[in-house]
């Protein structure tokens, strides 16, 4: 099964403060979009694996997220919790010229 | 489908090792053999039937009762194996093991090739043949369970969250407590039917039995001694049980927790010599065939097959040593079983025999059946060989160590059962011997602790993550931690992070504020940037914030993304996302026209919930982030700031306006001392009162800062008390005569508690680092000339105080109070 790839354009970069994170919704999935302080973007679901907790809500610093309500520690970029236990489903975000936020999803051909 | 090559190719040294079974003990012997230098030695295969990695089992009541969920329980997730470089045949079951051509055959026709094979295949639970207990054509019949593994777990959840009647559990065990409890969690009717006389015979004797039944009675689970089932009932579904006596019970569903039978039918099939399990010699070898091994609960040695994880642990490592090498003459004893358990949230503790067997043997009991509490020793010739203890299980610890190393027991008997001029802690842990077990739940030995915190780790979190101890039921937490104290204490060279302000900033605060101030690091990124290599910690963002707030008060640049959420959004979190508001109420007085304003605002925005506070204040809970700022325009109150580490609020009496005893006026003194500190960032919390006497009704005495009315127009000022976590009486500062000096000696305390004090360190905790005669040197007789300078520095902070719930809605923050930003395609 090959896979092809949808564009979806979340909107300027300004809608993210650097060092923050945003939920959307797209197409009925919640994924959050992080900026780091050192300029990069990263996206990942949007609940903690552990009970829902928000975790665009979280403290952002290098690339690890900590969600607010338990403490759970996340590498952005792998997804991959520390300690190990669990991983978050990771997507591709990035920028266009314009600033405009972009997120890659993998869509399975029927 | 192929695996490895029967015929390998190519010279790698390295010989094929075989696990079957990828449960507790197939698991661990692996991660033994690994630590032992496995990988170079091994290519190293597993199948395990189980659609998964592997989870601690003990666990699976939590799950099942919903105190844990079921990602929280794995011990080792697939991606372990794949780090490991391990294949795991992960949902295959091992068919068959070939002798004679050394390999293994998995039932989806895989066959892997061994040098040296390891049977971990554990138990699974026996289900009596009951007429009825399947469907005629011996199908599964709907509603009849087991309680083995995670499917287990998920399958009677699943149907006890369909049905609201009765379930019965068939076995008064470990396992059908732990399974009644987990069944009670749904709202059903559970009952336990037990064939024996009383409950958990293998661990207690009678009386311990019938004291744990009344509790649990007193849990509303219904328990049936001396039964013995003889027929599931229901054409195509349970409805009910028979038993010998011709009496019946109807029920929804029936869990089998009678027994458990090893699965040992591979070994059987292939020519092992097998009894109750496989038959094992000390290093955990077949007895029939050298190259394969048995371990955990398919393994019977010296005619013993072990039904706990403790022995399985310690079977595993002299299997690791045994199969690399590292220690050939390693050899099992067979274990001592002594276990602490937890049922139906009762704590017990039970070793060796249940009754004396020999006239020589002497019997210490002590029961008090209306709490619940049952203590019995069984010793002979001074020693202790039995114990079992109910409700209070203190004194475990000691008296495993004693059973286990069969120490002489001390003359005074009656010290054994309480802590009554026992052996001092301190003692107990330094005579601890290092191969004793302290977490039974993960096999944490005393020595693998001091080893882990000899190799740098030195915090509880720490030491837990690195070796697990603790992580299970989580009962040898206390004792983890006095080993820590104990091991880090005296000549042990202490790890500097622990002096560190924050953990990613390597200084500790009073460097950190003069690096901050020489260098004018005026942001929490600055500080990064210039301090620590600019590398972020996430983890250590609030703290540098508070930190610099405290420092340049208004000059300090905000970066929200430093802040916690709550500090962000200025309110308080919530389990499901949502938040709490708290407006300012200072000193509990309100007014009816802010009573009407925040009702009108409940109704409004449907606040799911309006309470009264414990700090005299009212708290709209379950608030959507998006109406944050309009409930706030609609309040038009001040933020309470019941969400930061920061000045908190200021509880009164009524005091002198109406109170018959009132001398002093608190309500006037706690509403200014809550107009001077609203907001200003603490290193952890303050809590203040204000109370009219020493009757002192607000709780004066054990607040951060408190005061008291006192005979002759005086104020008693009282610091670091608490009555949360921790309750401490506050320890008095000062005697004034004035609402001014009142606020004068809080302000300069507060500003030396905020230049002092370690990030997340309440006052009751800096007070006695710190000492009150110095705080009282310092604040009061300025000691060091610096009263000025504190003085200054606070009324700054204060200067620079901005309602955030007013710059909220005035700031443009676009996104800020969104929790869910719609993507338009
Ligand atoms: C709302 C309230 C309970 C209530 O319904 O009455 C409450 C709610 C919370 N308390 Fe409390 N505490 C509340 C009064 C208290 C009191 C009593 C008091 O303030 O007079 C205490 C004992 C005094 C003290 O502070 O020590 C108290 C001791 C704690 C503690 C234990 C602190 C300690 O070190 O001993 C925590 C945990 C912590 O701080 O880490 C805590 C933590 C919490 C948190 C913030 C838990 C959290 O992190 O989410 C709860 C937030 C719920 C929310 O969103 O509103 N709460 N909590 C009370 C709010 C008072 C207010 O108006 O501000
Ligand atoms: C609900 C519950 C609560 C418990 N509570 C406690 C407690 O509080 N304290 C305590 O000490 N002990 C407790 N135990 C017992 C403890 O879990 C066991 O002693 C331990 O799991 C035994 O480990 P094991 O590896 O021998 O068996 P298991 O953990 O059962 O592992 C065996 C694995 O091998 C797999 N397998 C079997 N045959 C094959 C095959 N042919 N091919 C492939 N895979 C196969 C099985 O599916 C299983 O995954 C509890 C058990 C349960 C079920
Ligand atoms: S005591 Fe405080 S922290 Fe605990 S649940 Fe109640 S409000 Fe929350
Ligand atoms: S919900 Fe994320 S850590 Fe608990």
């Amino acid at each position: 099964m090959t896979a092809t790839e949808m564009k979806i354009t979340l909107g300027p970069l300004s809608l993210i403060p650097p060092g923050e994170g945003r939920s959307f919704e797209i197409a009925g999935e919640r994924i959050a979009v992080f900026r780091t302080r050192g300029g990069r973007l990263f996206a990942t679901q949007a609940d903690c694996p552990h009970r829902n907790g928000p975790l665009a809500d979280g403290l952002v610093g290098g690339s690890t997220v900590i969600c607010p309500l338990h403490g759970w520690k996340f590498d952005l970029s792998t997804g991959a919790a520390a300690p190990a236990s669990c991983t978050l489903k990771t997507y591709s975000v990035s920028l266009t010229d314009q600033e405009q936020l972009v997120l890659t999803l993998p869509v399975p051909e029927p | 489908m192929m695996g490895k090559s029967l015929f390998p190719q190519g010279c790698s040294m390295k010989r094929n090792l075989v696990v079957i079974g990828n449960g507790m003990a197939g698991a661990r012997t692996v991660e033994e053999i690994l630590t032992r230098g496995g990988a170079d030695l091994f290519n190293i295969t597993m199948f395990g039937d189980e659609p998964y990695g592997n989870y601690n089992r003990i666990l699976l009541s939590s799950v099942l009762n919903g105190t844990q969920q079921e990602q929280e329980i794995f011990l080792n997730p697939i991606e372990w194996y794949r780090e490991n470089k391990i294949t795991l045949h992960v949902g295959v079951y091992a068919e068959s093991i070939l002798r004679k051509s050394r390999c293994v055959l998995g039932a989806d026709g895989t066959i892997e090739p061994y040098d040296k094979l390891i049977i971990a295949t554990g138990s699974r639970s026996h289900v009596p043949s009951l007429e009825g207990v399947t469907m005629d054509d011996g199908s599964d019949k709907p509603g009849v369970f087991v309680f083995r593994t995670l499917d287990d777990c998920r399958e009677m959840a699943e149907y006890a969250r369909g049905s609201r009647g009765r379930a019965v559990i068939i076995g008064g065990g470990l396992l059908g407590l732990e399974a009644a409890r987990g069944l009670q969690s749904y709202g059903l009717q559970v009952d336990v039917v037990h064939r024996g006389l009383h409950l958990m015979n293998q661990q207690l004797d009678p009386q311990a039995g019938s004291i744990l039944k009344t509790t649990m009675e007193q849990m509303g689970v219904g328990v049936l001694l001396g039964k013995n089932t003889t027929a599931v009932l229901g054409e195509d579904r349970v409805t009910g049980l028979r038993f010998a006596d011709g009496s019946g019970l109807a029920c929804d569903m029936v869990v089998m927790a009678a027994g458990i039978k090893a699965n040992a039918e591979i070994g059987r099939r292939s020519g092992l010599q097998v009894q109750r399990a496989i038959v094992v010699d000390n290093q955990m070898r077949s007895v029939t065939d050298p190259n394969i091994y048995a371990v955990g609960e398919c393994a019977q040695h010296r005619g013993h097959v072990y039904g706990l994880v403790a022995p399985l642990w310690e079977q595993a490592k002299v299997l690791a040593d045994h199969i690399t090498g590292r220690d050939p003459s390693a050899a099992y004893h067979g274990s001592k079983v002594a276990t602490k358990l937890k049922v139906m949230g009762v704590e017990m503790a039970a070793m060796g025999i249940v009754e004396p067997v020999d006239e020589r043997d002497e019997i210490v009991q002590f029961t008090e059946p209306k709490r619940g509490t049952y203590k019995k020793l069984i010793i002979r010739d001074g020693r202790l060989i039995g114990a079992i203890l109910l409700g209070d299980i203190s004194k475990a610890a000691y008296l495993m160590q004693v059973f286990d190393r069969g120490t002489p027991l001390p003359e005074e008997r009656l010290s054994l059962l309480f802590d009554i001029g026992a052996p001092a802690k301190k003692i107990t842990i330094e005579e601890m011997p290092a191969e004793m077990q302290v977490c039974n739940c993960n096999g944490v030995t005393k020595g693998a602790l001091t080893a882990c915190i000899k190799a740098g780790k030195r915090s509880l979190n720490a030491v837990m993550e690195a070796t697990r101890a603790g992580m299970g039921c989580g009962s040898c937490k206390s004792i983890v931690n006095e080993i820590i104290e104990f091991a880090c204490g005296g000549e042990v060279e202490e790890d500097p992070s622990i002096h560190f302000y924050v953990p990613g900033v390597p200084l500790s605060k009073p460097d950190l504020i003069r690096a901050v101030k020489e260098q004018g690091l005026r942001s929490v990124s600055a500080v990064f940037g210039a301090l620590a290599g600019g590398k972020e910690d996430p983890a250590s963002k609030p703290g540098l914030a508070s930190l610099l707030n405290t420092i340049w008060a208004g000059e300090y640049v905000k970066e929200r993304d430093a802040r916690f959420i709550n500090e962000r959004v200025h309110a308080n979190i919530q389990k499901d996302g949502t938040f709490s508001v708290v407006p300012q109420i200072p000193g509990g007085v309100t007014t009816p026209a802010e009573l009407r304003r925040i009702a009108e605002v409940a109704e409004k925005f449907r606040v799911p919930m309006v309470k009264l506070t414990g700090g005299q204040r009212i708290d709209l809970l379950g608030v959507k982030k998006e109406d944050l700022p309009d409930i706030w325009r609609d309040l038009g109150m001040p933020s309470g700031h019941a969400y930061g580490k920061s000045y908190r609020t200021c509880k009164s009496c009524v005091g002198t306006d109406f109170c018959r005893f009132g001398i002093g006026d608190s309500t006037t003194l706690a509403i200014k001392i809550e107009r001077n500190f609203q907001g200003i960032d603490t290193p952890h919390k303050v809590k203040m009162a204000t109370a009219g006497c020493p009757r002192n009704c607000s709780e004066a005495m054990v607040k951060d800062i408190g005061v008291v009315a006192v005979e002759g127009g005086k104020w008693e000022i009282y610091i670091g008390g608490a009555a949360g976590a921790h309750v401490r009486k506050g320890d008095i500062l000062c005697v004034v005569d004035t609402h001014e000096d009142v606020l004068k000696y809080a302000a300069r305390f507060m500003q030396y508690y905020r230049e002092n004090a370690k990030y997340l360190e309440r006052t009751y905790g800096f007070v006695e680092r710190a000492g009150i005669d110095k705080i009282r040197a310092v604040v009061v007789d300025d000691s060091e000339g610096i009263a000025a300078k504190l003085d200054s520095a606070i009324q700054a902070s204060i200067n620079a105080y901005r309602d955030p719930w007013k710059e909220a809605y005035t700031a443009a923050r676009a996104t800020e109070f969104s929790s869910l930003l719609p993507v338009i395609q």
